[in-house]
């Protein structure tokens, strides 16, 4: 009960007009950051936290967790608009978003997506107001071991379930690896794979690969077919919103599971990006019309944006409670916190109430402002498909060009960016998946760390991978989805042998 | 009336012209400086960095915007090679952690500081020697002798990167004490802290601001710290203990001592007034109280050194840690 005095004094905090204006700039500000990609949440927050150090700490963090939720929101527009995704847990989100904006639905997408986004991340919050010393505690027996399990299931339900041919899965899939692996090994510190060549010492950032081989691919694979843009008769309507919101409920059941997803991965910390990947990945194998994934399934695009969202949300809790940060936008708010003077750990709870409990409060209500926010834009985003393609072609370009310099503040990546349009052209031609690549670019060096430190610690003996019930749980999960197709044909087969 | 407006305008010209032979001599930045962060946002330097922006910012002390950018790539060669080819540009300055020593010597990149200009030595970073507040060994005595019973290699030492300070202060402990630690590196020192709080290692070399949290919470517990005389502030921070409470580790028999830079240089072929203007912006920087709180919530060594007294600070640093590399076998192979 203590704890809900606490959040009441808290929305009372966050009420504060200058609070709630604060938010709303935050907000604003988040959602612009999240659609230019390259230019992520993380570098939002860090270019804009100097001029917080002026505000009081519980306003500061107010509007830079709003940029957080913003960021959030608007990195699901342009993956579902251009199949661009601003930010690596969208990926997901551009399977089925995409191909539903192509159909002429991009507001049901959005919508769909916005409202999941806001479903999550209530979910997560709701968690952290009830349960967060519980659930603090559960994140520190995350130890290598248990890390690597995690990312071995994420890439697990991924194998089996593309619908191209399962070596052409795994072939993506490696070469994503071989790309993670290029700049520092952080094991042994020593250089791998750059060649001497200094713009590599960087290795190949996730946002440039993506740029390049969703962003120019889908460019160079539109002006092939004939320059058409495809979303072209969109209806750009407040209405689609609400006509949305009415066939949302029948999938309860995946946001649910999507939500529950979302706050593990957040809490343990595994980060947003897994969340919506596996998220998907589940949804496909387990809804009714899980075939259809990847061509426009309104339920492929609400489990990867509730995972990611939940996740997003509940990385806070294990940043608040233990210092360390769930996603590297947290790392950020994290200096933050240390710069305004507050420690994170476990006596911020106890001695810093007011901050706390204002922090909590504002992400019910900045969430709610993002939602409404986001939603009454959905028209106005949706039109920009009926721009002809001849204009929005060049500012999709110059759009990708921004974003891949500003990742590093380096022309390299331009040319890099241009590359990977190129090779993501030539894969898609191919019929070559390019989820799985772009998912070991992403998990490939954490996944590599957490089994290299996992083998150090356990003297290089594979059994600390079944050390306990928690990892080996988590390991048996994710060989059954590695085998899922395998053991469900052997399954029929023994049925119809046995009748 | 006629003379004395003279008088005034004649004042008003010789004052301005002053002024604008003061300016002529005294160099300034014309636009905005970009401050290189050789590391991860979130870090320590990070910190740091984004807390003199801060500082910079709400205390106007600079006229052009002070820009803070991450260049971790490569355990931060990236940063430095930047750096290094923007010779006569004194638009760019770099805060600097061990890794200046570090990274060149372990990756054999072009690199050596000697390619950059000296400005200052802003505060040096103290290591502790962390244990789980659980484990029963209350003191280094304790604490050496578990590690020397626990079969060769199973005692684990967690730590922040790759042949960097942690790992290389875990050599000396192990060289010290004649035990053989297994060094596990992750990625960012909060990491390594709640490791530890979890039991995934054994003790780690935690700088204070990374750990403060834990010992705070009761989770955490400092054995020693790896300088010449214990910590100033005497605040207590958890059981009554505060951070001058904590011995020093060569008091309690564990002969290591190891302190990181943490400090500024700017590009190369930066001339003296250049130099001059750095060196009165941080001494300006350290005397708000805003760098005195941070001072303080990390437990900084404070001593601040510029010119010859900094240059002479860094070669011996330099050569220390080529030996202590060298012995631990670190050096790139090339």
């Amino acid at each position: 009960m203590e704890e809900l005095a606490n959040l009441f004094h808290g929305f009372a905090v966050a009420l504060q007009p200058y609070n709630i204006m604060l938010m709303v700039i935050g907000i604003t500000l988040g959602v612009l950051i999240g659609v230019l990609p390259g230019l992520g949440g993380a570098n939002g927050v860090a270019i804009l936290l100097p001029l917080t150090f002026s505000m009081p700490p519980t306003s500061a963090i107010i509007m830079l967790s709003c940029i957080y939720w913003g960021a959030l929101f608007g990195g699901a527009i342009t993956s579902i608009l251009f199949n661009i995704p601003g930010e690596p847990w969208s990926v997901a989100t551009t399977f089925d978003g995409y191909p539903m904006a192509q159909q002429g639905k991009p507001g049901e997408a959005l919508t769909a997506a916005f409202t999941s986004s806001f479903v999550g991340a209530l979910f997560a919050v709701v968690m952290i107001t009830l349960v967060a010393p519980l659930v603090a505690g559960f994140a520190l027996r995350f130890g290598p071991a248990e890390k690597f399990a995690v990312y071995f299931l994420a890439f697990c339900s991924f194998v089996g379930l593309s619908k191209e041919p399962p070596f052409k899965t795994i072939a993506a899939m490696m070469i994503g690896f071989a790309l993670a692996a290029v700049g520092l090994d952080s094991i042994t510190g020593q250089l791998r794979l750059t060649f001497g060549i200094t713009e590599l010492l960087n290795g190949f950032d996730f946002l440039i690969a993506v740029i390049g081989l969703f962003g120019i691919g889908e460019i160079l694979l539109t002006m092939e077919e004939g320059l058409a843009f495809r979303g072209g008769k969109a209806s750009i309507n407040l209405r689609v919103v609400l006509q949305t919101w009415r066939e949302l409920p029948a999938y309860w059941m995946t946001s649910l599971r999507s939500c529950l997803i979302g706050c593990w991965m957040g809490v343990t910390p595994a980060g947003a990006t897994p969340a919506s990947f596996m998220s998907y990945g589940i949804a496909k194998r387990l809804a009714r019309r899980g075939n259809n994934f990847g061509k426009g399934e309104i339920e492929g695009v609400i489990a990867p944006e509730t995972a990611a969202h939940a996740a997003g949300t509940a990385a806070l809790l294990p940043m608040l409670s233990l210092g360390v940060p769930g996603s590297p936008t947290a790392a950020v708010l994290l200096g933050g916190l240390l710069i305004w003077g507050l420690q994170p750990g476990p006596m911020l709870f106890v001695e810093q109430k007011e901050f706390v409990w204002g922090l909590i409060a504002s992400m019910y209500l900045g969430n709610l402002v993002g939602l409404i926010v986001v939603l009454t834009c959905v028209p106005i985003f949706a039109a920009i498909l009926r721009v002809p393609f001849g204009i929005i072609a060049p500012l999709i370009l110059v759009l990708c060009a921004i974003g891949a310099y500003s990742v590093h503040n380096s022309t390299f990546d331009v040319m890099l960016m241009l590359v990977f349009g190129v090779i993501g052209y030539l894969l898609k031609k191919c019929n070559y998946p390019l989820a799985p690549l772009v998912l070991a670019i992403v998990l490939g060096d954490k996944a590599e760390e957490a089994f290299r430190q996992s083998l150090l610690g356990s003297q290089g003996s594979l059994g600390v991978f079944f050390s306990n019930g928690l990892v080996s749980t988590i390991m048996a999960l994710g060989l059954v989805a590695l085998f899922w197709s395998a053991i469900q044909e052997g399954y029929s087969r023994l049925r119809t042998s046995m009748a | 009336m006629k003379p004395f407006v003279l008088n005034v305008a004649l004042a008003a010209m010789v004052m301005s012209c002053a002024s604008s032979t003061a300016s002529r001599a005294a160099w300034e930045p014309v636009r905005p400086v970009e401050f290189i962060v050789p590391a991860g946002t979130g870090g320590g330097a990070d910190q740091m960095a984004r807390t003199i922006q801060g500082i910079v910012t709400k205390h106007n002390l600079m006229k052009q915007p002070l820009v803070v950018i991450n260049k971790a790539g490569g355990a931060g060669g990236e940063g430095f090679l930047d750096v290094k080819t923007s010779a006569n540009n004194p638009h760019k300055i770099i805060i600097t952690l061990s890794n200046l020593f570090t990274t060149p010597l372990a990756t054999g990149i072009p690199f050596n500081w000697k390619d950059l200009t000296p400005v200052a030595m802003l505060a040096l970073d103290e290591f502790v020697l962390w244990v789980n507040a659980e484990k029963p060994y209350s003191s280094v005595k304790d604490y050496v002798e578990a590690a020397k019973k626990a079969p060769s290699g199973t005692f684990k030492m967690g730590g922040t990167g790759s042949k960097q300070e942690d790992q290389i202060i875990t050599v000396g402990i192990e060289k010290a004490i004649d035990a053989k630690f297994t060094y596990i590196p992750y990625k960012g020192g909060g990491e390594v802290a709640v490791q530890l709080v979890g039991n995934h290692v054994d003790s780690t070399v935690n700088n204070p601001i990374e750990a403060v949290a834990q010992w705070r919470g009761g989770k955490l517990r400092p054995l020693c710290v790896f300088d010449a005389q214990p910590m100033a502030y005497d605040e207590p921070i958890a059981d009554g203990k505060a951070w001058k409470d904590i011995p020093t580790c060569k008091s309690q028999g564990l002969a290591m001592e190891y302190l990181m830079l943490r400090g500024i240089f700017m590009s190369p072929k930066a001339t003296k007034d250049q130099v001059e203007y750095y060196v009165e912006l941080f001494k300006k920087v350290r005397a708000t109280p805003e760098w005195q709180e941070f001072m303080k919530s990390g437990a900084f060594n404070t001593t601040f050194l510029t010119g010859a007294d900094y240059a002479k600070w860094i070669e011996a640093e330099e050569k220390r840690h080529e030996s202590l590399m060298k012995e631990a076998g670190f050096l790139a192979s090339n």
